[in-house]
C-alpha cells in the first residue's frame, strides 16, 4: 500500500474474533472499538495519552488506544477489558478491586486493570514503589490511589504464595 | 478532541516513504510511535493532509552493537531500549534514562526516532545522544547522511532534517575505559516531561573528571552542553567537594527561563542541585 487514502481496510483479531471493517483513517482504536464494536469498557478520557483510561493490549502490550489509529492495528491481535474478564485472566484482580474498594466511579478501573495485569505478568512481587510508579500514567480521580495498590498487591501476594506450594 | 481528518500511507521500505515525503512535502508528517504526533493532531496543534506510517517498515527497527559503536533503529521501541541487554551494558546512561521516558503504555510504543526526530526540549533521548556523541543517520532522496547530534537539534521541536528526510538510525560510539555516565530528571509526576534533567557522561579516570558532556534538558529551547562547565571540571580531582565548588560555574552555561510552573531563577536553582548529584552519583566519584 502506498497512495494515501482517507479510509482503511482493516482485519484484525479482537478478544479472539477476527474483525474486518473499512475504517477512515482518522479514528482512533479507542472509538473504534467503543462505537463500531460496542466495546464499551475501554474508555476514552482526556484522548492526549495522559490519563491511561483508554488502555488496551494490542499484540500482547499494552498501548493507549487514544494514540493508536484503528487502521495501524490492521493485522494485530487487540485485547480490550471485556476479553480478559471473559477469559478470566482478571478474575483475581477484579475480585480484589471489589474487596478493598479501589474503585468509586469505575471511569479509570478498565485501564488501571489493563495496566495491573500487564505489570504482574512482568514482574510477579513488585513492590509498593514499584506498582505505584508503574500505575503513574493511569488517572484516578476518585481513591487516592492507596486501595487500588492494596488490591494489587494482595493479588502479587495471593498468586506468589500459591506458586511457592 | 480527535484527530482532524488526514490521508492515510503505509509504505513497505525507506525509499517508498521517501517518495511520499518527496511528493507531499510539507503535507506529509511521518508517524511514527504517535506518541506525541497523535496528542498534536489531537489537539489540532498539527494538521497534516498525509501522514505516512512507518511502522512497518523492515529493518527500521533494532539494536546493533559492533566493535566501535552502537547503532539503534529509528523505529527502535522505548521498551526495546529499556530492557535491551547490549543498552544496560554498552550504554547505560540510555538505561537509565528509559524509566524517565513517559510510562509503560507509552513506551510500548514509542520510539527512538520518533522521540529524536521530535526534538522536544525536554525529551530524555536528546539529550543522551548529545552527551553520548551520537550521529544521526538520515536517509534522503540523493542517500544517506550523518549528523552528528550537536548539530542536529536546532531549537524547539526543530532538527537539520529537512522535508524529504527519514531519521532511520543513531549510531552512538563506544563508551571509552575509564568513562562513566549518570542520569537524573526532576519533573512534577513520574513519567512526566522534566522541569529540568541531566546526562553526564566523562571520564572519571585516575581520580580526575576529563572529557566531561554534561547535557541539560528542560532549560533550553534544545539540549544543552555546559561546555564552559565541562572546561572547569576538566582535570579537577572527581570528589563532591569538588563537584559542589564547580556547581556555581554552571551560570555561564544555563540560561532557562521561566516555563508555566518554576520561575527562571527556580529552574537554574534546580539544574545546578541536579547536575550536582548526578555528577555525584557516577562511578569513580568520591563522596
Amino acid at each position: 500500500m502506498s497512495a494515501p487514502t482517507d479510509s482503511v481496510e482493516i482485519s484484525l483479531i479482537v478478544n479472539g474474533e477476527r474483525v474486518k471493517r473499512s475504517v477512515p483513517a482518522r479514528l482512533n482504536l479507542a472509538d473504534f472499538l467503543r462505537n463500531e464494536l460496542e466495546l464499551t469498557g475501554t474508555h476514552v478520557g482526556c484522548e492526549h495519552g495522559v490519563c491511561g483510561a483508554c488502555t488496551v493490549r494490542v499484540d500482547g502490550e499494552i498501548v493507549r488506544g487514544c494514540l493508536l489509529f484503528a487502521c495501524q492495528a490492521d493485522g494485530c491481535t487487540v485485547d480490550t477489558v471485556e476479553g480478559l474478564s471473559d477469559s478470566r485472566e482478571i478474575e483475581e484482580l477484579q475480585s480484589a478491586f471489589v474487596l478493598t474498594n479501589a474503585l468509586q466511579c469505575g471511569f479509570c478501573t478498565p485501564g488501571i486493570l489493563m495496566a495491573a495485569q500487564a505489570l504482574l505478568r512482568d514482574e510477579p512481587n513488585p513492590s509498593r514503589e514499584r506498582i505505584r510508579e508503574y500505575l503513574s500514567g493511569n488517572y484516578c480521580r476518585c481513591t487516592g490511589y492507596q486501595a487500588i495498590v492494596d488490591a494489587i498487591e494482595a493479588v502479587a501476594k495471593a498468586r506468589s504464595a500459591r506458586s511457592k506450594r | 478532541m480527535k484527530a482532524p481528518r488526514f490521508a492515510y500511507a503505509r509504505p513497505a521500505s525507506v525509499a517508498e516513504a521517501l517518495a511520499l515525503l518527496d511528493r507531499h512535502k510539507d503535507d506529509a508528517r511521518v508517524l511514527a510511535g504517535g506518541q506525541s504526533l497523535v496528542p498534536m493532531l489531537n489537539f489540532r496543534l498539527a494538521a497534516p493532509k498525509v501522514l505516512v506510517d512507518i511502522n512497518r517498515i523492515a529493518g527500521l527497527a533494532g539494536i546493533k552493537v559492533t566493535k566501535s559503536q552502537v547503532r539503534i533503529g529509528a523505529l527502535t521501541r522505548h521498551v526495546d531500549l529499556e530492557r535491551s541487554a547490549d543498552i544496560a551494558r554498552h550504554l547505560p546512561l540510555v538505561a537509565a534514562a528509559m524509566p524517565h521516558v513517559a510510562h509503560p503504555a507509552v513506551r510500548n510504543r514509542g520510539t527512538f526516532g520518533g522521540s529524536c526526530a521530535l526534538a522536544d526540549p525536554a525529551a530524555e533521548l536528546p539529550a543522551c545522544a548529545l552527551a553520548l556523541g551520537a550521529s544521526f543517520v538520515v536517509a534522503g532522496k540523493k542517500g544517506e547522511r550523518r549528523i552528528e547530534a550537536g548539530d542536529f537539534f536546532k531549537g524547539l521541536y526543530a532538527t537539520a532534517l529537512k522535508g524529504a528526510e527519514l531519521l532511520i538510525a543513531a549510531e552512538f560510539p563506544l563508551p571509552k575505559p575509564g568513562y562513566a555516565s549518570a542520569f537524573g530528571e526532576l519533573a512534577r509526576r513520574h513519567g512526566d516531561y522534566a522541569v529540568v534533567g541531566v546526562a553526564v557522561h566523562g571520564s572519571t579516570r585516575g581520580a580526575k573528571f576529563s572529557d566531561m558532556r554534561v547535557a541539560f534538558f528542560g532549560v533550553a529551547d534544545r539540549p544543552l552542553l555546559a561546555t564552559h562547565f565541562a572546561r572547569v571540571l576538566e582535570g579537577q580531582p572527581a570528589t563532591a567537594k569538588c563537584v559542589d565548588a564547580s556547581l556555581p560555574k554552571l551560570d555561564a552555561d544555563l540560561a532557562p527561563r521561566a516555563d508555566l510552573y518554576s520561575s527562571a531563577a527556580t529552574k537554574l536553582h534546580l539544574a545546578k542541585v541536579l547536575a550536582g548529584r548526578v555528577l555525584k552519583k557516577m562511578e569513580g566519584v568520591v563522596a
